[in-house]
Formats: structure tokens, C-alpha cells, sequence
């Protein structure tokens, strides 16, 4: 695999522009984080998404504008809870983090005293807390190296370069070892019970986890003793109480999948170019004009995305509108192959498609054994 | 790896220093258990033969726990052909064609549905399934469990209990055990008990020595590299053989056409694909399933012999060393269908599951992923791929639609992640990337 | 999923309502079933906001927690939760028939037949989706390890009394529901889904109140419309239409509505006027009340629309082992064995996992047995074949006694996988298997020939109805009929060394959870 940034030309002006275009000339780029960048992976085939997010676009408002509103939402009970636990774990000066991080995967290094570093990581904007972050990194690294000191960034800032414009992420923290190794830490507020957790929520903040340990393999790139932890810890409430437990999770899978479709990210610029002039997806425009232009941008939808993408109800509305079979999900378009729409399927079924189609056929056979058996149960004779 | 260490590499030296150590933690070891990981044709069954006969020398009473009927007739007939004094045990069920009927020829080997019968002999040999029915016996002093990655946690877990100390064989790239039911709630328990046999295993005995078999002898040079990188990153394993030392060539001429050129870069370089043009089909692809069958008719036809370093004179390709591997049933039943309409008999078409184990001289592949719309995890299992591209000694032969590569990066990675269960790296995306970018390199585009 | 419920989707797009995915209902349904819709607390693990729970549908009881954050009023809600669940349940413990069964001595191996109570009927809980499921579960683990005041008098937050049973019965319908074809516990979702099929995806049908529009949609609407006004639709301040059927809320009802609500009960307890908390708390009651009353209407509506199909004849045989499932856990609860583990050792979930894969295989076979619809899906994928018998020769085995063995040609336009050599095939005869074995096929596969093997009697010539008629309609599997469970695992005591040998001292009762002041249970 090859490495990380591509190793492509330097994005140009004109492709900001464009984007800048695309979006809207008043509409400021709605920045990439972590948990956007995880998605990509939801549904990488998807150009529309990939345009959408590579130019910034807020497809929330788009959404709203076109008039099928996304549904994500999140309750106030849920932010206070997790915000809560999140100052819970980390009180104390990070004491009881820094001893999960050696409990866990602290491979035999001296335990975390109260020596251990909080550095402060305030600075003004983005751009100077991710300057202040990679300096805290690197004085943390010669620290660990000097005399095996623990260090625990809270909140720190990593830039990382994302289709040509950085992008910022926030960890909810990242600890230096005395070895010199770097581990992301995510706390996360749903339930760890007699050790386990929902595997689908594990699995969404493992992919997250894996972009801050790109974003931090940048920087490590420039320190010699500096090593980035492909295996990363999970904060969550234990049981029922809001006691921290940790556990390991392994992101090389996720690490991997991540860095490739980044790498892909580039197609960005294809895809801009392949649109007529004059295009936009202000959400100020009509409805009207802002389906058609969005029409322009082939999607990739599955009912999948429905949980992931803040598009998704207008991409159904379309997929639904062209007949299409992924409507139904991705296993019954696996099923049908050529057939694509329903209106082709029924037809097949109905024992107008050619003999040469073997789904055709065996459609053809399944309606006629399903008609079989409805008129058998119907007259019991 | 330089010229120099291939050089110095002497697979005959590594393979017999491998299987010294085997044997001495087996036969004077002071754990009850070792376990030795065996890549694609590295010998496992000649470890098997070997380790169960100088366990029965030293006088240890042995049972050997294989995974399917056909894995034990196997075996049987392996002993008896090394050693025809030795007397084996072969516990059967009750069912009238429950093992091959070559046994019964055999005066050393014992058939009995009842272990009462075979109590006293030195070597008896089942299923797993079979074993379980096994109750309040003498427990036997030794055991070897093979095919132990496919065998589950609980089926270990039913048999465990007959034997004081074991020797467990297997292949951990193959397919891995599964479940029909949901058994999510024991994941990351070291006792899953629809994981593999060897993780609960090791889980709870880290300290058992861990061996592996570091040269295939099967696959050869042109091979190994690449299944032993895409599936074995961590565990590296070489060919037996140099480069040359076989050789597959034609009698006739290549044609030009598409199953022709791609033959020859099989014989070639040891790999060949066929690309079909991209299109989303159906899984029975009428045109892929076409392909396939032609591919091994010209193979056929076209006279091809072998060379190998067993035996100096070429050897005619005859159809039952060919081999036809498929991902799904009704994939193997229409190959079998256009083979039949070609006149083709004799070939083995199978789908990964049976071919697991087995062995040919060329096999011709239907990509898993070929024309689908998607990937699922069922076409992504690292272990289908292993299979399909590990069964060959001398070529593979891969049909596929064009579009693989951008499907893989099109596949939505939303795998949930269950905690404290050890992942499985690299996973079937890392590996099928990994494959099909050394497929490119000889890439035949389809020409009727 | 198979070819043919994806056909009946499709055909569910283009009439705009569902389709029928079976001719039979598959699944018991009590003549009296308790349905419980919960609701939680957005954020916390097993924090209940509030439920509807009972057997008749026009009277709920209706229970909910003004304040999730207060252990006392959460204490509160399950004591009375335990209330209503507990006589329901325990209300079949004592109804029971004497039956034999054969048990195996542990020392000897020798089988012999026993008598034991069985129950005669069993409790079943309905709640709306396969969320609600999980969610009893989870309620089960929270309070399974609960002390009483009566249990640890030293405990500062002591459970009320039954409490911890309750959990320990939600856990047992929680383990049981894991297991296939068993119907102690169920969702409504689920159940419609095993029986129709919607012109929308697998993933938009967990939504009951979609899934029933597409089932039931309103005079002069197609269930598309239906489904999706029950899915997105909103009022003008934001609210769904159709709740959520929980256990989650709408975000948006949590932030408009509960939350200020919420507030004003707490503002209302920090003053010390009786009346103004008791409006505050009525206020939060009826909001979290009105989310729940549309799922406990839709569950009812499921249950009287699955009632309209007959029930599978295999469905209540199914249903004798939810009430020897029943009986037991009543049994354990009666011997005072301590509460289930956290989680299974070696063994049990060894057994487990073998007890479902036998279960998942018998209700396979059963289903295609009780239901054409089902059958003709194992018919497409060869694993079955029907037609017409064409021909009869008679035939014998060559012993001393022969016994008959007579060729049925059948003719079918099925394309069953068998092969060459001699598989065996099933059909049912007065419900019960008779085997036959593949002889060949003839006539370009369009003729199968057959060897009957069984059922035919002891005598020479074959009892009446035994062997079919030309002309008679034969349906044969590849499949067996009934599943053969697997071999006995050893006791858990004698787990071996490969397993981590011996779980440990078992009759130590486990420790409760840890207790916070903050705690949410």
C-alpha cells in the first residue's frame, strides 16, 4: 500500500476554487472531523459523498433544503451523561486514565505517578492548538526518552490533510508512554457490561480512532522515538455505574481501510471536474435546482446509509422514484445481478426475460412455485 | 529476501529440524499440549503419519481426532501404507457408509462402531463428531487432533476429556469454523465455543510450545511468496522448490485466444487471469462459467505436461489433476454443467469448503468477487481466498470480471468490532487487495 | 435472504402493500400474552423513563419516572414493574400434567423413565421490536444481582424485595428468545416480518409502525405513503407523528418536550407545595405516556393481524418446550439456586450454542413441513421436490423375511440437488418421516426414481396408505424431518484442561455490581 499524503501534485487553486464554487461563493467549507472521515468508509463507492464532504458542503442544510431533512439528532440527556463520565475519567489529573492506559497496555513500563504531565494545550484557533499539540507531543516524547515521565494530552488538536485542506480532529485524548509510544484514548458513554459492549458502537469508534492514529502518525513521522499504537483504548461506563472500564481495541483493520480511502479522496477533483459549469449546492437555492444538481453526482445508495449519511432520505426518495432494487438492500441487488430495477425483476418473473439469464430463470421458477403454493394454501382441497 | 540467503536456505534441512523439535516436545515435552501450524502442503499429513507412529512406538496409547470421515479413511490408509504391522482402530458410526470401503482390504486396520473393540489397540482413530459419543473409556495417554483451526472450541471441548496430553495440526489460513446461530454473546470469552479449538486452546494454555512448518512443498516457488505474504504475514513460509524446478508446458500452440495466451502465462509465471469485461452478473455468470470450463478443455487439449523435481520426465496433465474452485455450490454445479457440455470429465469442481486440503497440479479459479454488485463478508473470508489460490504445485488459473479492485474499494467497512476477541489480520480486503495486485501483473483480457 | 421472499418484496413494491411470506402462523401466540412497551433514558445503560405494560389491551398499566437520575423513583419503577410481571409469570407455575420423560444416570449411563411435572402453559411477553428484546435483557443482568434490604442489611441502596426476581426472570426470557422457534418472548416486528414481506428494506422494517402501514395501510393510501408519514412525518413543533417504538426516544422529544418537563418537576420538588410536584409530575407522565401509547396500540393490532392466520401445526409442538424451558427456570428459582451468571461457563455455553444450531435445524425442517409457502423456498434450492407419482414397481429385500422395498417414480419440474450414489429423501406420512433413497434419474432428469425404505409395516406386503398411489401428490426433502440433538458435554465440574479445566467454586453466589452514589440502577 502506497504511503501517506499522496504523493500527487499539490491540489491546485483553481480545484478550491471550484469547490469554493460548487458550495456556494457566501458558504464557509464545512470542516472534515474524525467522525465524518470514519464515514467515508460507510459508503466509499459513493461519489456523491465523496464531492459533497470533499468540497465542505453542510449536508445537513442541503438535506433540509432539498427538502428530505436528515434525522440525526442527538438528546441533551445523552450529552450531559457522556460529558459527565468524560470529566469523571479524566479528573484527578488524569490519574485514573493514565493507570487504565497502564493496566492495560502499559507492557511492563513503571506505573504513572503523580509526576505524570497534564501539559496545558490552549491556544487560539485551530490552527494554533494543533501547533501547540504537536509541540506538547514532541517535548512529551523527549520526556518519556529522558526519564520515563507519563503524559497525558486532554483534548489535544491534530491537523491532518484531507483532498488538499487540512483538517482538524479532536481526540478525547492521547497519552505518551515512557517508552515513547503514543495511544489514543476514546471515552466513549455507552455501557461496558461483564465486559462486553455493543459491537456496532465499538466498531464506529474504532474507525474513529483509527483516523486521529493517522492524523498522529504524521507527526510521530518527524520524531525518531516516536511510535503511534495501532492498538488503542476504549473508555466506557462499567455495568451499570459510571466507574470507568477499559479495554484494548486493535485498529489496523480500520487503520488500514481509513488510509486508503483518504488516499482515494483525490477523486475528488475528477468529480468536480465532470460537472457542468455554473453548478451549486448553496442550500439557499431552490429545491428545484439544487435535486438537479445533486442529480448530477452519481450516488451509491443503500438503505445502510440511512443510518450514516445525512443525505440518505433524499438519495431513498431517488433510488425509490428510479424503481431501483438497492432499495431494498444491498443482498437483494447482489441476488438479481443484471436485474436492476423492480419493474425488470417482476418482468423476469413473469417469464419474459431471455433463457440465457440463469436469475431470470430461476425468478421465472420462483414465481410459479410461489403462486403454487399461495393457491394450494388458499383452497385447502 | 537476497540471493544469498535463498541460497543458503536448505528446505529439506529447515523442514526436518522443524519437525525434530515437533517431535521431541511431543515425545519428551512437559506440556500436554503442542501445537504446530502448518501452511498450505507443508507436510502436514506426513507430520501426522510420523508423529502417530513414533507415539505408538514409545508404547502411548493414541487416539487421532480428524475432522470429516474422508480425513480419517485418509489417515487409515496413510499408517497402513507407511507401516502395515501397525495396528489401527478406525471407529465408525452406525450408519452402513460411514468409511471407505478400501479399509476393509486392509488386515492391520480394525472397523468397529463400538470403542470397546479397539480398546486395546495401540492406534484408534475418528471424527470429532464421533469421539463426543465417547464415554467413560480408559483415558488414552496421547492424542493428535488434526485440522484443529477447523475444528470448534466445543467440539474440543466434548472430546478433551479422553486424553491426557495432545499434538494439535492444522492450517490456520484455512476457512475458520462457523455457526449457523448467533453465538455473539460468548465473543471474547477465551472459551467461545464457536471459535476455533486452537484460540480457546492457547487462550487458556499461552505456555504450550508453538511450532510451525516453514516450506511448502506443494506450492512452488511462483506461490509461495505471495499466499505466504497475502495470508501468512506474520508466520512466513518458502517453497520447497526453485524456480524451474517445475514446469508446465503444452504440446500445441497456443491459439491466441483468451484461455490460450492465459495458459501460457500460467505456465509462465505460475499465475495467470483471465479478465472478462466488467459487467454486474448474476452469480452463475453464464459467460465467466464458460470461461472456466474452456480454460481447462484447452488445458486438455492442448497436451500439457508436467515437469517436477519428484520425476525428471513430463508427465501428461491428465484431468484428475485439475482442479475447478468456486465460492458457491450452484457456481460449481453450472462449471460442472459446462465442463459436461464440452465433453470434460474427470475434473474436480468444488467450492473452497471441500477443497480444503487437497491438492492438484493446475486449478482454474472463479474469483469469489467477480461480477458481484458488492462484496460481502462471505466473499471477503480471508480463508476462501487462501483456499482458492493454495491448492496448485504448478499453475492457477483465475477467472474474473474486470472491476474487483474498485469493488474492494467501494466495499463499505462497517464491521462491527467485539471486544477482547483478537482480530483476525490481515482481514479479507488487506488480503484480496494483496492478491489481485499481483494478478494484475498477468492479466489476460478475454478474447473468445 | 432467499429468492423468493425477495420476489414477494417486489411484488410488495408494485402493489403497494405487503405480501404473504407464509400460509400458517410459525410461532405459538398465548391466548393471553402480556405486552410490555419500555422506554429509557437517552445516554445511560438501563436507566427506564417508563412503560406500558399488561394483558388487555384497553387497560395498560401506565409506569414512569419523573426523574431518571433518582435511584428512588427508578427503585420505584421497578418494584411496580415487578408487580405487574411477576403474578403474570408465576400465574402458570402451579397448572401442571404429570408426563415421563427419560433421564440418563450421571454414574451408570443406564436410561430410565421418570415422572415430572410439566406446566401446562407458559407466560409470553410481547414487545414491539427486536430493540425491546435487548432490552429486557439488559434490564434482567441490571437487577438479577440486586441485594434486598432483607438480603444484605448492610447495604446502603438495598433493591426493592422482588426486584432481583423479576431480573432473574428477564434474563431467562431473554436467554430463551435467543433460541430459534422459541416464542416465551417476542417482538412485534419480528413477527410480522416472518410473515409478510414489505416493499421496503430489512433495516426499514425494524420500524413497527412502518412495517404495519405496509401491512395494514389506511384506506386510500399505499403502505409506501403510509410507511413513510409513519416514519418521518412531524407536527409543526417538530414532533414525530408516530413515535419511536422504543426503548429509545426521539431526540427531538427528549430536547422539546421532556427535558423542560423534567425541569419543572425538579423545580417543583425543590419548592414545597405537594400539589404543584404532583402537576409537574402528571405533566411528565402524560408526555412520556402519549410516546408510548401508539406502540402498545400497534402491538395489539400485530398480534390480532398474525391471529388471522392458522396456526402451524409444528408451531405448538415448539411451544412444549417453551414450557418445559418454563418449568425448569421455575424449578431453580424454587430451589434457590443463585441467579445466572454474568456470563456462561465452558460448558453451558457449549450446551447452548448446541441447543440452538439443533433447534435452528428442527424449525427450519418444520416450517417447510406446516407451510407450502416456506416449502417451495426449499424446492427452489433443491433442497425439496414435488410431483406427481408416475409409476409403482414392487419390490423386496433379499433376507429370509423379505420386507418391502417398492420403486415410486415421481414426476417433477423441481431441480432437487441430488446425487448420483444415493441420498436419502423424506416425506411426511400422517406427520410422521418416511425415508426413501435416491435410485436415479430418467428422462432428463425430469423422472426421479425412488426406493421407499420404511413405514411400510412388518409383513410382507405393505400396509394400506403406506406406499403412494399413481397419481397421488408426493412432496420429498433432502432434509430430515426432526433434528438430532448432539452428543452429552461433560458436567461442568470435569471441564478439561484444554478449557481452562473447572470453573470454580459454582455455589458462591455472585458479587453484586459495584455501587456508586451516582450510580443510574
Amino acid at each position: 500500500m502506497s504511503s501517506y499524503p499522496p504523493s500527487g501534485p499539490p491540489p491546485t487553486t483553481t480545484l478550491r476554487q471550484r469547490l469554493a464554487d460548487l458550495r456556494g461563493p457566501a458558504v464557509p467549507p464545512r470542516p472534515l472531523d474524525a467522525r465524518a472521515l470514519a464515514a467515508l468508509a460507510a459508503n466509499p463507492g459513493c461519489g456523491r459523498r465523496a464531492l459533497l464532504d470533499g468540497a465542505g458542503v453542510d449536508k445537513t442544510a442541503l438535506a433540509s433544503a432539498l427538502g428530505s431533512p436528515s434525522a440525526f439528532g442527538q438528546s441533551q440527556f445523552a450529552i450531559v451523561r457522556g460529558n459527565a463520565f468524560e470529566a469523571r475519567v479524566k479528573g484527578d489529573g488524569g490519574a485514573e486514565l493514565l493507570r487504565l492506559v497502564h493496566e492495560h497496555l502499559g507492557a511492563g513500563s513503571e506505573p504513572p505517578g503523580p509526576g505524570a504531565h497534564v501539559p496545558d494545550l490552549t491556544a487560539a484557533g485551530p490552527e494554533g492548538r494543533a501547533a501547540r499539540t504537536a509541540l506538547a507531543l514532541r517535548e512529551a516524547t523527549a520526556a518519556a526518552a529522558a526519564d520515563g515521565t507519563w503524559t497525558l494530552l486532554d483534548h489535544p488538536m491534530l491537523a491532518l490533510e484531507v483532498a488538499g485542506s487540512p483538517a482538524y480532529l479532536e481526540p478525547d485524548a492521547v497519552v505518551v508512554h515512557p517508552d515513547g509510544r503514543w495511544t489514543v484514548v476514546e471515552i466513549k458513554s455507552f455501557p461496558m457490561i461483564d465486559g462486553a459492549a455493543d459491537a456496532a458502537k465499538v466498531g464506529a469508534a474504532a474507525r474513529q480512532a483509527a483516523v486521529y492514529v493517522l492524523a498522529l502518525e504524521k507527526t510521530a513521522g518527524k520524531l525518531a522515538s516516536a511510535v503511534v499504537g495501532h492498538t488503542v483504548l476504549l473508555v466506557c461506563p462499567k455495568d451499570f455505574s459510571n466507574l470507568p472500564a477499559a479495554s484494548p481495541v486493535d485498529v489496523r483493520r480500520e487503520r488500514a481501510v481509513t488510509l486508503r480511502q483518504l488516499e482515494r479522496l483525490t477523486r475528488v477533483e475528477e468529480l468536480a471536474a465532470a460537472l457542468p459549469e455554473g453548478l451549486s449546492f448553496d442550500p439557499a437555492r431552490p429545491a428545484e435546482e439544487l435535486t438537479e444538481a445533486v442529480a448530477a453526482v452519481s450516488a451509491a445508495y443503500a438503505p445502510e446509509c440511512l443510518a450514516a449519511c445525512e443525505l440518505a432520505f433524499h438519495c431513498r426518495e431517488r433510488a425509490r422514484a428510479a424503481d431501483a432494487v438497492t432499495a431494498l438492500g444491498r443482498s437483494v441487488r447482489g441476488e438479481l445481478g443484471t436485474l436492476t430495477t423492480v419493474e425488470e425483476a417482476l418482468a423476469a418473473a413473469a417469464g419474459s426475460g431471455g433463457t440465457e439469464d440463469p436469475t431470470a430463470a430461476s425468478l421465472h421458477r420462483a414465481a410459479r412455485l410461489r403462486a403454487e403454493a399461495l393457491e394450494a394454501a388458499a383452497c385447502p382441497c | 529476501m537476497s540471493t544469498a540467503s535463498r541460497q543458503r536456505f536448505d528446505p529439506g534441512a529447515a523442514a526436518a529440524e522443524a519437525t525434530a523439535a515437533i517431535l521431541r516436545d511431543t515425545l519428551h515435552g512437559s506440556e500436554r499440549g503442542v501445537v504446530v501450524d502448518s501452511p498450505p502442503g507443508a507436510g502436514k499429513s506426513t507430520l501426522v503419519v510420523r508423529a502417530a507412529r513414533e507415539l505408538a512406538a514409545a508404547g502411548r496409547r493414541l487416539m487421532v481426532v480428524a475432522q470429516t470421515n474422508a480425513q480419517v479413511d485418509d489417515l487409515v490408509l496413510r499408517l497402513a501404507d507407511k507401516d502395515p504391522e501397525l495396528r489401527v482402530g478406525r471407529l465408525h458410526s452406525s450408519d452402513g457408509d460411514a468409511y471407505d470401503p478400501a479399509l476393509r482390504e486392509l488386515p492391520s486396520v480394525t472397523l468397529s462402531a463400538k470403542p470397546k473393540d479397539l480398546a486395546e489397540l495401540p492406534i484408534t482413530i475418528s471424527t470429532a463428531a464421533k469421539w463426543a459419543y465417547v464415554k467413560d473409556a480408559e483415558p488414552w495417554e496421547h492424542a493428535i487432533v488434526d485440522e484443529a483451526y477447523q475444528m470448534r472450541s466445543d467440539a474440543l471441548l466434548a472430546v478433551a476429556g479422553l486424553f491426557d496430553r495432545a499434538l494439535f495440526v492444522g492450517d490456520p489460513g484455512q476457512l475458520d469454523p462457523f455457526s449457523v446461530v448467533g453465538a455473539e454473546q460468548w465473543a471474547g470469552l477465551s472459551y467461545d465455543p464457536s471459535a476455533s479449538a486452537v484460540s480457546t486452546l492457547l487462550a487458556h494454555n499461552p505456555q504450550l510450545p508453538q511450532h510451525r512448518l516453514p516450506v511448502s512443498w506443494r506450492l512452488p516457488a511462483s506461490a509461495a511468496p505471495l499466499v505466504s505474504r497475502a495470508f501468512y504475514p506474520y508466520t512466513q513460509f518458502r517453497s520447497g522448490t526453485g524456480p524451474g524446478d517445475r514446469r508446465l508446458s503444452y504440446g500445441v500452440a497456443g491459439d491466441g485466444s483468451g484461455p490460450d495466451r492465459v495458459l501460457d502465462e500460467a505456465a509462465e509465471s505460475g499465475w495467470g487471469l483471465l479478465e472478462l469485461p466488467a459487467r454486474h452478473t448474476p452469480r452463475t455468470d453464464p459467460e465467466a462459467v464458460r470461461a472456466v470450463a474452456l480454460v481447462v478443455r484447452r488445458a486438455l487439449d492442448r497436451g500439457a505436461v508436467t515437469v517436477d523435481e519428484q520425476s525428471e520426465a513430463p508427465t501428461a496433465l491428465t484431468a484428475d489433476r485439475i482442479a475447478v474452485g468456486t465460492a458457491h455450490r450452484d457456481q460449481a454445479a453450472a462449471v460442472r454443467a459446462a465442463l459436461a457440455d464440452l465433453g470434460v470429465d474427470g475434473v474436480t469442481v468444488d467450492t473452497a469448503n471441500r477443497l480444503q486440503g487437497r491438492e492438484y497440479d493446475l486449478t482454474v479459479v472463479l474469483h469469489p468477487l467477480s461480477g458481484r454488485p458488492d462484496a460481502t463478508a462471505f466473499h471477503l473470508e480471508t480463508g476462501r481466498l487462501c483456499v482458492l489460490a493454495s491448492r496448485h504445485r504448478h499453475a492457477c488459473v483465475v477467472v474474473a470480471r474486470a472491476g474487483i479492485a474498485e469493488l474492494l474499494d467501494d466495499h463499505p467497512s462497517t464491521e462491527p468490532v467485539q471486544l477482547g476477541v483478537t482480530v483476525k489480520f490481515p482481514d479479507g480486503w488487506e488480503a484480496n487487495h494483496c492478491v489481485l495486485a499481483h494478478l494484475a501483473e498477468h492479466r489476460i483480457p478475454w478474447k473468445p | 435472504m432467499s429468492l423468493l421472499n425477495t420476489l414477494a418484496r417486489l411484488e410488495a413494491v408494485r402493489a403497494g402493500r405487503a405480501r404473504p411470506l407464509a400460509t400458517v402462523r410459525h410461532r405459538h401466540l398465548s391466548e393471553r400474552p402480556l405486552v410490555l412497551v419500555p422506554l429509557t433514558t437517552a445516554g445511560e445503560a438501563g436507566a427506564p423513563l417508563g412503560a406500558l405494560v399488561g394483558t388487555d389491551p384497553a387497560r395498560p398499566r401506565l409506569l414512569v419516572v419523573p426523574q431518571p437520575r433518582d435511584r428512588d423513583l427508578r427503585w420505584a419503577f421497578l418494584a411496580d414493574l415487578a408487580d405487574e410481571v411477576l403474578p403474570y409469570v408465576e400465574g402458570y407455575a402451579d397448572d401442571v400434567e404429570r408426563v415421563e420423560r427419560t433421564e440418563t444416570d450421571p454414574e451408570t449411563g443406564a436410561k430410565s423413565k421418570v415422572e415430572a411435572e410439566l406446566c401446562l402453559d407458559a407466560p409470553q411477553l410481547i414487545v414491539p421490536s427486536r430493540a425491546g428484546i435487548e432490552y429486557v435483557r439488559l434490564l434482567g443482568r441490571s437487577m438479577r444481582f440486586r441485594r434486598t434490604a432483607e438480603e444484605d442489611p448492610e447495604n446502603p441502596y438495598p433493591a426493592p424485595s422482588r426486584v432481583p426476581l423479576l431480573g432473574r426472570w428477564f434474563t431467562h426470557l431473554g436467554e430463551r428468545s435467543r433460541v430459534p422457534g422459541a416464542s416465551m418472548l417476542l417482538s412485534a416486528t419480528e413477527l410480522l416480518g416472518r410473515h409478510w414481506a414489505t416493499g421496503q428494506s430489512n433495516l426499514e422494517d425494524q420500524h413497527l409502525g412502518a412495517l404495519l402501514s405496509w401491512i395494514v395501510p389506511p384506506e386510500g393510501e399505499s403502505g409506501a405513503e403510509a410507511a413513510l408519514r409513519a416514519e418521518l412525518g412531524r407536527d409543526r413543533d417538530g414532533q414525530l407523528l408516530v413515535p419511536p417504538a422504543g426503548p429509545a426516544t426521539d431526540p427531538a422529544f427528549d430536547n422539546k418536550l421532556l427535558a423542560p418537563a423534567m425541569s419543572r418537576y425538579d423545580a417543583a420538588r425543590s419548592g414545597d407545595d405537594p400539589r404543584a410536584v404532583a402537576r409537574a409530575e402528571a405533566a411528565v407522565r402524560e408526555l412520556v405516556a402519549e410516546q408510548m401509547r401508539p406502540a402498545w396500540r400497534a402491538v395489539w393490532q400485530s398480534l390480532e393481524l398474525l391471529r388471522t392466520l392458522p396456526p402451524g401445526e409444528r408451531a405448538e409442538e415448539r411451544w412444549t418446550r417453551d414450557r418445559w424451558s418454563y418449568t425448569g427456570h421455575r424449578d431453580r428459582v424454587r430451589a434457590g439456586e443463585p441467579p445466572q451468571p454474568r456470563r456462561d461457563d465452558a460448558v453451558t455455553a457449549a450446551q447452548k450454542l448446541a441447543t440452538r444450531e439443533t433447534e435452528q435445524v428442527r424449525l427450519d425442517a418444520q416450517e417447510a413441513l406446516d407451510d407450502p409457502l416456506v416449502m417451495a423456498g426449499r424446492r427452489l434450492s433443491g433442497e425439496a421436490f414435488a410431483g406427481e407419482v408416475t409409476e409403482i414397481v414392487m419390490g423386496w429385500t433379499e433376507s429370509k423375511r423379505p420386507s418391502p422395498r417398492p420403486l415410486v417414480t415421481v414426476a417433477t419440474e423441481d431441480r432437487p440437488q441430488l446425487a448420483e450414489g444415493g441420498g436419502k429423501v423424506f416425506r411426511s406420512l400422517e406427520g410422521r418421516p418416511q425415508a426413501a433413497q435416491f435410485v436415479r434419474f430418467e428422462e432428463d432428469r425430469r423422472l426421479i426414481v425412488l426406493r421407499l425404505l420404511d413405514k411400510m409395516g412388518r409383513g410382507r406386503e405393505p400396509e394400506p396408505g403406506s406406499v403412494p398411489e399413481k397419481g397421488d401428490r408426493v412432496c420429498w426433502t433432502l432434509f430430515e424431518h426432526d433434528a438430532r440433538g448432539g452428543p452429552k458435554l461433560p458436567d461442568p465440574e470435569k471441564t478439561p484442561w484444554t478449557h481452562g479445566g473447572p470453573p470454580g467454586s459454582r455455589a458462591a453466589a455472585p458479587l453484586p455490581d459495584t455501587v456508586t452514589d451516582e450510580d443510574i440502577l
